[in-house]
């Protein structure tokens, strides 16, 4: 037990710190993937065939290639892709971009995927009329999306994007095979050292087992509060 | 863009698309055992019995499947007695040790899978099959079973797509899997986006043939 405890002795401080790189890691993938869900869903849904297209691709591959060789691809190739582009500015000096963005970037298209099929849904599932009565209305195209679309659409999308969080938190720990010290890098690298590894990964077992049930609570209580008139 | 090297490494990664192939059935065949076991444990009246099989579940879809492996893997290992005793056989090997965190994985899905399925099951059904005077034992396998697999098919087929998407990390332990060569060449190459195109390409075939797999199945079953 004393391998767990805070300080120079311990482990504890350096789990902690690491849940909180897992914490920022998801919440950055999360909204990258927000960020890519605003783009692919409006061509998702647009009456062209070739945008229909290109966000069918994103979606399809992404979600029928595993998560593993989605971040090596970006692990290996991502510094390359900047320097290219660098290059192109007229930049050839060697550019390193570090784990955190190359691992935030690579689940947040990953999540990405997930979240445009879900807000997909969402926009989808909402009564053809009220698009309608809007247009009736006269009422302008972003203020009918944000004050008439999304209230309804959020309601409809947070149950589904709950898991579209539990899977990007639970994905964040693949970003470890890139270096980035989250928790299940810590655990490994406190395994390797105090050779205890059975102890460790069932700490960061407890510690997902902890985020995931807590995330729940959380997520539960938003959708309590966008539901609320229905 | 290298096309050579595109080429050269197809027939290595379809190789390594057999172990992927491989582990993927294991676990799935193990899975789907696990799986009903839980979902039937879920439905039992004892309040002892089906909180412990909802939370088997609750620990293998609440953690990563990386932690699980490692845990299999580099954790078990680490008991002395359970170095003595004969099941160290199977556990020291990295292919089993996968395919055991895999199939617990996969079946944690599947209980849950199969018992939303058994609680759709209308009741009246049930009632029928007691009012004609068939016995439980085969209103269960006979009726319930067949209705369940039914109505969990097209949940089954993500899972299945799930899981073989899972078995990418195999390559962590050591085998040689299609991401595990995919890597490799990567790191010998340094042509992530070539490497990419093949591997992934042979991975979308297989979700595409698993997809159309179940389609045929849920067709054939509808009613």
């Amino acid at each position: 037990m004393e391998l767990l405890t805070f300080g120079n002795t311990g482990w504890g401080d350096e789990l902690f710190y690491a849940t909180l790189m897992t914490i920022v890691v998801s919440i950055t993938a999360m909204l990258i993937g927000f960020f890519f869900a605003l783009i692919f869903t409006p061509l998702k849904l647009s009456n062209k065939k070739f945008l229909n297209f290109i966000a069918n691709s994103y979606t399809t591959v992404i979600r029928g290639v595993p998560e593993l060789l989605v971040i090596y691809l970006f692990f290996f190739g991502g510094s390359g892709a900047i320097m290219y582009v660098a290059s192109i500015f007229g930049y050839f000096e060697y550019i390193e971009i570090n784990a955190f963005i190359t691992g935030s970037f690579a689940i947040g298209i990953i999540s990405g995927a997930y979240s445009t099929e879900v807000f997909r849904g969402a926009i989808q599932s909402i009564d053809k009329g009220q698009f309608e009565a809007a247009k009736v209305l006269g009422v302008k195209k972003h203020i009918q999306f944000f004050k008439i679309i999304m209230p309804q659409m959020l309601r409809l999308a947070i149950p589904n994007l709950s898991n579209v969080w539990q899977i990007t938190l639970k994905d964040t720990s693949l970003i470890s095979v890139t270096g980035l010290v989250e928790i299940m890098r810590q655990s490994y690298i406190a395994a390797g050292s105090t050779r205890d590894p059975l102890l460790f990964y069932s700490v960061a077992a407890l510690i997902y087992l902890m985020l995931t049930f807590l995330s729940m609570k959380l997520i539960n209580r938003l959708e309590v509060k966008y539901s609320r008139g229905f | 863009m290298d096309f050579t090297l595109m080429v050269t490494s197809l027939p290595k990664l379809l190789i390594a698309a057999a172990v992927t192939l491989k582990l993927l059935s294991l676990s799935l065949l193990f899975g789907i055992f696990i799986g009903l076991l839980f979902a039937i444990l879920r439905l039992n009246k004892n309040p002892l019995i089906n909180k412990f099989a909802y939370g088997y579940s609750y620990i293998f879809r609440g953690t990563p499947l990386l932690v699980q492996i490692f845990l299999i893997y580099f954790g078990l290992g680490q008991i002395e007695y359970f170095r003595s005793t004969f099941l160290w056989v199977v556990f020291k090997e990295p292919y089993w040790c996968a395919i055991i965190a895999f199939a617990l994985n996969t079946g944690a899905y599947t209980s849950e899978i199969l018992r939303s399925a058994f609680q759709t099951i209308k009741p009246g059904i049930v009632e029928a099959g007691k009012s004609l005077g068939v016995s439980s034992k085969i209103i269960f396998y006979k009726i319930q079973i067949p209705i369940a697999i039914r109505q969990s098919l097209p949940a089954y087929g993500n899972e299945i797509i799930l899981m073989m998407k899972g078995t990418s990390l195999a390559s962590t332990v050591t085998l040689m899997d299609i991401t595990g060569v995919a890597k490799y060449i990567i790191s010998t190459s340094f042509k992530p986006i070539e490497v990419f195109i093949v591997a992934g390409g042979i991975y979308l075939f297989m979700t595409f043939v698993i997809h159309n797999i179940i389609k045929f199945f849920e067709k054939k079953y509808s009613f």
